[in-house]
């Protein structure tokens, strides 16, 4: 990157395109690239159409969600369980839109300005904003990170297709390398974003109990899996801690 | 273009069940600004909650795959799985390193399992 004080900074468009272009140099991107190739391949096989998929990407733009969405309402939910399921596991991105906030804020910075950064903020976003915005002028962190999150959604479109395509077009046993895509990567980055015990214990918990939890056919298994294995992964935490205190 | 996007109804529900309830959370941190704290209780409990979600739908995806992944033997999944988390591991957390372990795993004993 170039210095704060560089002719590089000095038009907003340059700004951009910097961003832009940051898309394309980190690994992360590979990582995203790869999820988005499996959920391509998801939503052909759950029987979406290619349009419906890309539409998702850009207004959804969180992978997690994107494949509840798509695995709850392809395996039969009802429109109401597939947003409770999506909800929740959003909520995450409350406390990511919150701490990146105060980076990209001057003091004249208008609230509507932010609602396109704030859109993009999902878990690489966020991760790559805190890296690479120290390196930004401040007054073009919002151009920079509306570029980032342009170049890295764009990614994924074409990561779409390609998975989609693929999984209408290989023989089975690739397409079932590519579907593995979106469960290894997730399961992979999820382990690596484990920092406390209670998110280590939530993933491996949340990994046990789906099965036993499916045996009942609830139509909201992943939800009741899911609340129970954080909610005592929670309670792990909680003990130790007061143990310490 | 029928064919590209489907029926309305895939995109209303896209909208009511995917980009609302999703996008909420974006618009509440917007608002809310800095009045919440990133360690407390509550984040710490949302957190657990979502990641557990999220394990539970990986579960799902190779419990009860959809599509070609059906046809794979479920033997087959668990371990092409457990050797992406064990070569992930070994490899200093890479997940890249892990990602390619088990598409080699699923891929070649794909071949040997007929």
């Amino acid at each position: 990157m170039p210095s704060l004080e560089s002719p590089h900074w000095q038009t907003p468009l340059r700004a951009y395109l910097r961003g832009l272009m940051a898309a394309g140099q980190t690994v992360l991107t590979l990582v995203l690239f790869a999820t988005y190739l499996g959920i391509g391949a998801l939503a052909h096989d759950s029987h979406f159409s290619l349009g419906w998929l890309l539409v998702s990407t850009v207004l959804m733009w969180a992978g997690p969600a994107q494949i509840i969405l798509i695995s709850t309402l392809g395996s039969g939910a009802t429109a109401i369980q597939a947003a409770i399921a999506v909800t929740v596991s959003a909520i995450r991105l409350l406390p990511m839109v919150v701490s990146v906030l105060p980076m990209l804020r001057t003091p004249t910075t208008k609230l509507r300005q932010l609602i396109l950064p704030a859109h993009f903020v999902a878990v690489t976003l966020w991760v790559e904003c805190f890296r690479l915005l120290p390196q930004v002028p401040r007054e073009r962190r919002i151009v920079f990170t509306v570029g980032l999150g342009t170049g890295l959604v764009t990614v994924c479109l074409i990561a779409n297709v390609i998975g989609y395509l693929l999984a209408a077009n290989l023989p089975q046993s690739l397409g079932a390398a590519i579907l593995l895509l979106t469960p290894l990567a997730f399961l992979l980055s999820t382990a690596r974003n484990c920092r406390e015990l209670a998110d280590f214990v939530a993933l491996v918990l949340g990994l046990a109990l789906f099965p036993l939890v499916a045996l009942l056919h609830t139509g909201v298994d992943v939800l009741i899996s899911g609340v129970s294995a954080g909610t005592i992964a929670y309670g792990v935490h909680w003990m130790r801690r007061r143990r310490r205190a | 273009m029928s064919g590209f996007i489907g029926d309305w109804q895939a995109l209303v529900v896209l909208v009511l069940a995917g980009f609302l309830p999703n996008e909420l959370w974006r618009m509440l941190g917007l608002w809310l600004g800095g009045g919440i704290d990133e360690g407390s209780e509550l984040l710490i409990w949302v957190r657990a909650v979502a990641t557990a979600i999220l394990a539970g739908v990986i579960a799902q995806i190779l419990v009860l795959p959809p599509g070609a992944l059906a046809g794979v033997p479920a033997l087959l999944r668990y371990g092409a799985v457990a050797a992406g988390l064990a070569v992930f591991l070994l490899a200093r957390r890479s997940i890249f390193a892990g990602v390619v372990a088990g598409e080699v795993v699923l891929v070649i004993g794909q071949l040997w399992w007929r």
